[in-house]
């Protein structure tokens, strides 16, 4: 076959093809983009200070009056700690609902409760924020008799329900996608629904929750306003869950006005983000894997 | 004995799996009605329609309303047309391989790259490198960009329940493949993508960290004319709750006000998915007739 | 659908302003924000033909943002350090300093805690980590919980300054947003202790904020406690932590940005700078603005 462009309307079918194509190609390109730019941006501090000085330090105060330090490893720790209460709370919570709705809701309960899983998706960190302020910290502080409730556990609290939807609706999926001849079978062996639920449904659903619950932990680590207005600021080491926590979402939020552009506190504060970056990209890589095989099994 | 404990444990089981699902809507019930209540009593029409005045005290969100319309807007213009096209060539054009693989990959990561560090992206590229400064423009395209795979999957989404037979009829008949997806897709795929569009806006404006370095001003009580606006800064909505609830000098006294900001915003982002969802749920009917 | 979106636009234009007025940016100091926001508020309705925007951030933010020729104005709540000014020469723009209040540091504490006078070097041990207990400066038997500003405030670096020593502050000291955090939780904390501009603690009838009591300062062991709550303390400079509120523009002011500082230096826009709980300008700070011509 001779392809031939013969015709004016060859030519712009190709080149039409082309456009989409470019747009098609743009998410790589902006994800490449995001990289390459904190990269860039952050190279000369990496450079000047070491990578050592970034990750094996505790204290972080670049405008120390002393000496400046750089040491991000404080804040990597509470904001996984605060991700990890976070899952704590909303993982057992979620795939419970995930399965309550997939497998034992009446249809008429299930049209209700999937919009009330959306709208709590939908509503903004910065309102989930403000309410820790208002509503979680007095209740917290009232709980455990203490001066205020601005701390790691008012952070987990609002985290988990930040990530509760993601977790909700992707174990939902995972959930009904099930095949119903494992259930069918199960169920002709004798077994009741419920142990059909927990020991053939959910473990062969256990990849698709796997994945939820990584997704979860990366919105919760990437999560800003809600920590920033929540959780106190303090740039010491946690030591337990009532600690204020400074995570490095809130860290990158506070400080970023202050720095002068192109200065070394302005290039650490993209180190950081880089960081962020690539411990949210390794977490949905990894929850991409689990799902591609998940569905490989599927088949 | 044996099977009425079996019984006794299924039963229980599934009440246990109830009341999570019960404390789901519990923690939405919650936060909605406290700040329902709360809000309710600050938001009026003068609310609404004024300035903030007496130093922050007293006096609406106006400002802050008409700043979230421009930026959203602004996103929006980014965004779609962006997202659409790069949906029609996932749904139309590419065959199945690597590249179709690698995007859908980057597609997934872009939606989990944190808000703040699309904000740091903003600052760099079009706050600094493309000279744009603090303004709607830059902290638009940046939520365009945020928005993005979002806008794209509900646009794949959208194509996807247009049904096969529709452009096989215009293929059949000599169009191109560009003719049959203008006039036999695209019509029929419209609506599903005005959902995604406004889903995104939504998501949009309600964001914070990514306009906190990109445009976002404490203090914007004048609304410039078109295309002026869109080099200034401006108030937001969900920054200006930030501020109200963080960095006033009378927390305590400006709290209702807070409250009713976060209840005009909670309220636009509610409107707005329940257009989508009118939207969707309108679609759906029409294809079933069809 | 088309008419919605028909009323929409309608809305959003027809009640904008058309935008014949000039623009005077303005941003920086957390701690000044609300002050100078009100400023702008009230010289607004005087010159419609100016319009001011007023953005916070922290002094640091204010100060990049005329190091790049981004603002009019800069808010700051510390004097401009050495570097900044070199950054500024780079790029071809020379900060003026006007000072355009004074504002006193309080120490405030929960109203519960005994504890009434606190000399300077106590503050700074306290802020330093080195007290962690309220019988160590003659209280009950109390850890101290420690408030402070984020770092991008100038109020932070002021005060790392003047009462620290120049040392870092405790790790365990929580970085609060703003002034008004700080007195919240100064209100439910027993053991806690924190530093805010004397605006911040004292409600609309100028009454300190119930819950909160302000600690009297003195400068040594020897000396007595001088409370902030006293006009003529910080006037005559009696008290030790007061500092100036500073507004830095490029170049000698000239058009809106002179007359707009001027207005604030006037005997209006100092009576709203008292209004804020803030302190007219006096002594040095006076004769430097006299040398620009204010």
């Amino acid at each position: 076959m001779r392809r031939r462009f013969s015709s004016w309307r060859d030519l712009k079918e190709n080149a039409l093809r082309l456009f989409f194509a470019a747009n098609g190609v743009l998410a790589i390109v902006i994800l490449l983009g995001i990289f390459s730019l904190l990269f860039t941006e952050s190279l000369p501090a990496l450079k000047q200070l070491g990578v050592g000085e970034f990750f094996f330090h505790l204290r972080w105060d670049p405008t120390s009056p002393e000496r400046a330090s750089y040491g991000i490893l404080a804040m990597v720790l509470s904001t996984l700690m605060v991700s990890f209460g976070a899952l704590v709370i909303a993982v057992p919570v979620g795939v419970a609902c995930a399965a309550f709705l997939a497998d034992v809701a009446p249809p008429q309960l299930r049209e209700v409760l999937k919009p009330v899983v959306e709208i709590l998706a939908s509503i903004p960190s910065v309102v989930v924020g403000f309410l820790g302020v208002v509503l979680v910290g007095p209740v917290i502080a009232r709980v455990f008799r203490m001066p205020s409730g601005l701390c790691a556990l008012n952070g987990a609290l609002l985290l988990a329900v930040m990530a509760l939807p993601t977790i909700v609706s992707i174990c939902e999926d995972a959930i009904v996608s099930v095949p119903q001849e494992f259930k069918s079978a199960s169920l002709a062996l004798g077994a009741t629904k419920w142990q059909t639920l927990v020991h053939v449904t959910l473990p062969s659903a256990s990849s698709g929750i796997i994945a939820a619950v990584m997704l979860g932990m990366g919105r919760a680590i990437g999560e800003t306003m809600t920590v920033l207005m929540a959780t106190g600021n303090a740039a010491a080491v946690p030591r337990s869950f009532l600690d204020p926590v400074r995570t490095m979402t809130a860290t990158i939020a506070i400080e970023m006005g202050e720095t002068v552009q192109g200065s070394l506190h302005y290039q650490s504060l993209f180190v950081i983000g880089l960081v962020l970056f690539c411990m949210t990209f390794a977490v949905n890589v990894v929850s991409d894997l689990v799902l591609e095989r998940f569905q490989r099994v599927r088949r | 004995m044996r099977k009425s404990w079996r019984k006794l444990s299924e039963a229980l089981g599934f009440a246990l799996l109830g009341v999570a699902a019960l404390l789901v809507v519990a923690v939405l019930v919650l936060i909605l009605y406290d700040i329902v209540a709360k809000g309710g009593k600050a938001v009026t029409w003068a609310f609404i329609t004024q300035k903030p005045t007496k130093g922050m005290t007293a006096g609406g969100i106006w400002p802050a309303i008409v700043g979230t319309f421009w930026v959203s807007l602004v996103t929006v213009t980014v965004s779609v047309p962006l997202g659409m096209c790069a949906a029609i060539y996932l749904n139309e054009y590419a065959r199945q391989g690597r590249l179709v693989r690698l995007i859908r990959v980057a597609i997934r990561n872009l939606s989990g790259v944190p808000s703040i560090v699309y904000g740091l992206f903003g600052l760099g590229l079009f706050v600094l490198t493309l000279n744009l400064g603090l303004s709607v423009l830059s902290a638009g395209f940046t939520l365009g960009l945020l928005t993005l795979p979002w806008t794209i999957t509900a646009s794949e989404e959208a194509l996807k329940t247009v049904p096969f037979s529709y452009r096989e009829g215009a293929l059949a008949l000599g169009a191109t493949k560009w003719q049959t997806i203008r006039t036999n897709v695209l019509p029929y795929a419209v609506p599903g993508m005005l959902t995604g569009t406004i889903l995104g806006l939504a998501r949009a404006a309600g964001e914070t960290a990514p306009i906190l370095f990109t445009g976002a001003a404490f203090f914007w009580p004048f609304l410039a004319r078109f295309p002026k606006v869109l080099t200034t800064q401006f108030m937001a909505l969900p920054y200006h709750l930030f501020i109200m609830s963080t960095q006033h000098h009378e927390i305590a006294k400006v709290r209702p006000l807070a409250y009713g900001t976060a209840l005009v915003l909670v309220m636009l982002i509610f409107v707005l998915n329940l257009g989508a969802v009118l939207i969707r749920y309108r679609f759906r009917r029409k294809f079933r007739r069809a | 659908m088309r008419r919605i979106m028909a009323i929409l636009i309608a809305g959003v234009f027809v009640p904008t302003l058309l935008f014949s007025q000039e623009l005077l940016q303005i941003r920086g100091s957390d701690t000044m924000v609300n002050l100078v926001q009100r400023l702008a508020e009230v010289y607004m309705e005087k010159n419609p033909q100016v319009a001011c925007a007023v953005s916070g951030g922290g002094s640091g933010v204010g100060i990049a943002a005329l190091i790049a020729n981004r603002v009019h104005i800069a808010n700051a709540s510390r004097e401009m350090k050495e570097k900044e000014y070199a950054a500024a020469k780079e790029n071809g723009v020379i900060p003026v300093e006007i000072a355009i209040a004074i504002d006193a540091l309080s120490i405030a504490v929960n109203s519960s805690n005994p504890v009434t006078k606190l000399t300077k070097d106590q503050i700074g041990a306290i802020f330093r980590g080195e007290i962690t207990n309220w019988s160590e400066v003659g209280g009950p038997n109390l850890p101290i919980s420690l408030y402070g500003r984020q770092p991008n405030s100038g109020t932070y670096v002021f005060f790392q300054e003047f009462v620290l020593g120049n040392k870092n502050y405790s790790p365990r000291m929580k970085q609060m947003n703003g002034n008004a955090q700080i007195v919240e939780a100064l209100r439910t904390d027993k053991g806690g202790i924190g530093y805010v501009g004397v605006g911040y603690v004292r409600d609309e009838q100028g009454q300190v904020i119930p819950g909160l009591k302000v600690v009297e300062v003195a400068k040594d062991a020897k000396s007595p406690g001088v409370s902030p709550l006293l006009t003529e303390n910080i006037t005559t400079g009696r008290y030790p932590i007061a500092r100036a509120l500073y507004q830095y523009a490029n170049g000698t002011p000239k058009g809106a940005v002179r007359s707009f500082i001027a207005f604030e230096l006037s005997a209006e826009g100092q009576k709203i700078v008292e209004e804020m709980g803030f302190y007219p300008v006096s002594g040095k700070y006076l004769e430097a603005n006299k040398k620009l011509g204010f």
